[in-house]
């Protein structure tokens, strides 16, 4: 779904826009651990999150994130919304909690990532 | 490319590894080989920031064929690294998991996005960490993103 489309969906606002108006929410990864983000994510996803410390952000650029969503209305402070618009990075932001942004894109046809388990990494 | 990281640095924690990961796309490494690097970088930067006395380095080798990260400190050390290399086992401080990171999964997720991973750790000498990655479009790492 198109970032304008998904702002509607779950209430949102979005604090930093991609000069391509046209980019799409298509999957997600929902987590604060940012531990599990960085291990468990195979792919370019959206990332669904609480966490708003500097660190979100140099995740989500290693990563290739494609949107960070912001829940429960956490507000990153103007260091790291700078950070992402020098990324070129869309930053959304939502009162929701994540239970219910993830269930509201869900449904709205958002799909989880490809990612991994902790049980796969384990039996390696 | 070599990069100072300091011990319980918040702020810094994880820049050198973002800016790691933009300087080999900019020269030219593959998007998969570049984001498998930065997550090597990062996670390796989690353990400087949170466990190295005084920090360390991580020093990054661009070759035709390889990408090579070595994450290397000066202590305090690793004293049991089969246990160390166990997901979710962590001695990580409360403010490090506070920040969402000492989950117990930085060590394996280096190993797991690795072409050869070796880790060498003396109590009281340091903890050095040399990770490369081959350079043939991610066949390891589950990452299979274009660029």
């Amino acid at each position: 779904m198109k970032l304008q489309d998904l702002a509607r969906t779950i209430e949102g606002t979005i604090l930093v826009q991609q000069e391509d108006a046209d980019v799409r929410v298509d999957s997600a990864f929902a987590a604060d651990l940012l531990s599990d983000v960085l291990a468990l994510t195979e792919e370019q996803t959206t990332l669904v999150t609480g966490m708003i410390n500097p660190q979100v952000m140099r995740v989500a650029e290693i990563l290739n994130i494609t949107a960070v969503i912001f829940v429960r209305g956490k507000t990153p402070p103007a260091t790291l919304v700078e950070y992402a618009t020098r990324l070129g990075i869309p930053l959304l932001l939502t009162k929701k909690t994540m239970f219910e942004t993830c269930g509201l894109m869900y449904a709205n046809g958002v799909r989880p990532c490809r990612s991994g388990s902790v049980c796969e990494m384990s039996d390696r | 490319m070599q990069y100072a990281v300091r011990a319980g640095d918040i702020d810094r924690g994880g820049s050198a590894s973002a800016q790691i990961k933009a300087e080999l796309s900019r020269a030219g490494v593959d998007a998969v080989t570049a984001r498998r690097a930065g997550i090597i970088s990062f996670e390796g930067e989690m353990n400087l920031m949170v466990y190295a006395h005084d920090g360390g380095t991580i020093t990054v080798t661009v070759e035709a064929d390889a990408v090579t990260i070595e994450v290397k400190d000066l202590g305090p050390g690793i004293e049991d690294i089969d246990l160390a290399m166990t997901p979710g086992y962590s001695t990580a401080p409360d403010w490090a998991t506070d920040l969402g990171f000492g989950a117990g999964m930085g060590l394996i997720n280096i190993q797991k996005n690795s072409d050869l991973f070796e880790i060498h750790s003396h109590i009281g000498e340091g903890t050095t960490i040399i990770s490369r990655i081959d350079r043939d479009g991610g066949r390891k790492g589950g990452s299979q993103e274009g660029s």
